[in-house]
């Protein structure tokens, strides 16, 4: 699952497999954070919208 | 007692009433939860599973759940990133009813693994030339998609909406959604497809193997087709139930009109696909490995060349003709045949493309291997139908899963 483990291997099927799950997994994951850190900030400044 | 949570200006059942109907389903929950038990305390011995059904009733409850789940992927993909606006009127059911499937999903598989504690072994230990790692990881991964998109609606229930930073976080998250439909878009066709292909690289089992594009075999594709036509039909049709049972109009016609129009030229184009697929396997394929089309349904009791039929005419073209075709399709009774059957039929080629797969001999001195489930095997199956039962219940009554509720169903006075 990740290069310092004792299986990696540098070759296309790690490549492929591995890069489309840290690639995915890495757009959740910031896609959320900058949600979460947006919604503190705008709450610290007292912002609220209304939508949506 | 709970009307505080209750979305504003629509109403609900007395909570008696909703409590007696969560107690229902609930028993038949507990239930599933103690065949559950004895599989993961006993073992896979509680199931009629063996060395002619390694894969059984759970993976084709898997397949059938994540195939219908796939309305809310498609949905996401037509309403944020093709851009049709109206399916906003009906994305947070699909986004349930995708959440209760791929979560249902991984609930079977816990259970199908035998030993869940090393389910992280997929992971970890990954085997890169298998199709099934490539779902898990798809899978997995897309359920936290699938989570990422219950939350904002989660917190738009009516309390939870005044705490400032969860409703700076719903709308956060509402603002950036299309990146987040779009990966699951991503993921899903690499997941459904994958699941496909795993019948199709099967060159030892010959009803299911097919020849492909390098090292996809159609069914790969032919699988992402199906789970996006019948997905958006699974959706509309709980949403005809879910109108049903609480005798109201949740969704205008207009709205679900689009997307069984759309869900009806996917049918239709998936339908050729899977026919010229079918001829070429039948009459070249099959030959190939030394097999003619009808071994393949004769000399057993149940899977008879009916099967055949059913799948691609009943369940496959005649859904596909009542839904791209605008009188028929407008018919409220036409509209609901076409989504039962539509969602029969998905169910039933995963049946076929799982079961009768592993039924059929492939060696002279063999016989047709057939199987009956046990009760836990059932039980277990049932189970996240409740489930999802129960979690569709919560939601509507504290959820404002519906936008068009309160202008369909104004509230006198």
């Amino acid at each position: 699952m990740l290069p310092f483990s004792f299986e990696w291997v540098w070759d296309m099927g790690h490549l492929l497999f591995h890069g489309g799950l840290w690639f995915a997994l890495n757009v959740i994951g910031i896609g959320v954070t900058y949600c979460v850190v947006k919604a503190v900030y705008d709450t610290m400044k007292g912002n609220s919208t209304n939508h949506h | 007692m709970d009307s505080a949570l209750i979305p504003q200006g629509v109403n609900r059942c007395p909570l008696w009433k909703f409590a007696l109907g969560i107690a229902i389903v609930g028993a038949v929950l507990m239930w599933g939860v103690y065949a559950m038990m004895l599989v993961w305390i006993k073992g896979l011995n509680q199931t009629n599973m063996n060395d002619a059904y390694g894969f059984a009733l759970w993976i084709w409850a898997d397949l059938s759940v994540i195939a219908l789940g796939g309305g809310a992927f498609f949905t996401g993909f037509l309403r944020y990133v093709i851009g049709i606006n109206d399916l906003k009127n009906i994305i947070n059911y699909a986004v349930i009813i995708g959440f209760i499937c791929y979560s249902s999903a991984q609930l079977i598989l816990g259970l199908d693994v035998g030993q869940p504690l090393r389910g992280w072994f997929i992971f970890w230990h990954a085997n890169v030339h298998s199709m099934l790692t490539e779902v898990a990881f798809c899978l997995t991964a897309y359920f936290g998609v699938l989570c990422v998109e219950y939350v904002p609606l989660l917190l738009e229930n009516r309390q939870l909406d005044r705490v400032p930073f969860f409703h700076n976080l719903s709308h956060n998250l509402h603002e950036i959604m299309a990146v987040f439909a779009a990966t699951g878009a991503f993921l899903s066709f690499f997941h459904q497809g994958s699941l496909g292909g795993v019948s199709g690289v099967l060159f030892a089992r010959p009803f299911g193997f097919r020849e492909g594009v390098f090292v996809w075999p159609w069914t790969f594709f032919l699988y992402t087709w199906s789970a996006a036509a019948c997905g958006p039909c699974f959706t509309i049709l709980i949403t005809k139930i879910t109108e049903k049972v609480t005798k109201k109009k949740l969704v205008k016609d207009n709205v679900i009109q689009i997307l069984a129009k759309i869900a009806g030229w996917m049918l239709a184009t998936y339908m050729v696909a899977k026919i010229i697929d079918t001829i070429y396997w039948a009459t070249v394929t099959a030959p190939s490995k030394g097999f003619d089309l009808m071994t393949f349904y004769s000399n057993n009791p149940l899977y008879g060349i009916w099967i055949l039929i059913l799948e691609l005419v009943v369940c496959g073209i005649v859904p596909a003709a009542i839904l791209i075709t605008p009188k028929w399709r407008g018919n409220p009774r036409g509209l609901t045949l076409a989504m039962i059957l539509a969602v029969i039929g998905v169910c039933l080629n995963r049946w076929v493309m799982i079961l009768q797969v592993l039924a059929i001999p492939v060696l002279p001195f063999e016989n047709w291997a057939l199987y009956m489930p046990s009760w836990q095997e059932i039980a277990t199956t049932i189970l996240p139908v409740c489930y999802g039962i129960i979690l569709i219940m919560i939601s509507y009554r504290y959820l404002p899963v519906f936008p068009q509720e309160k202008e369909l169903n104004p509230i006198a006075g």
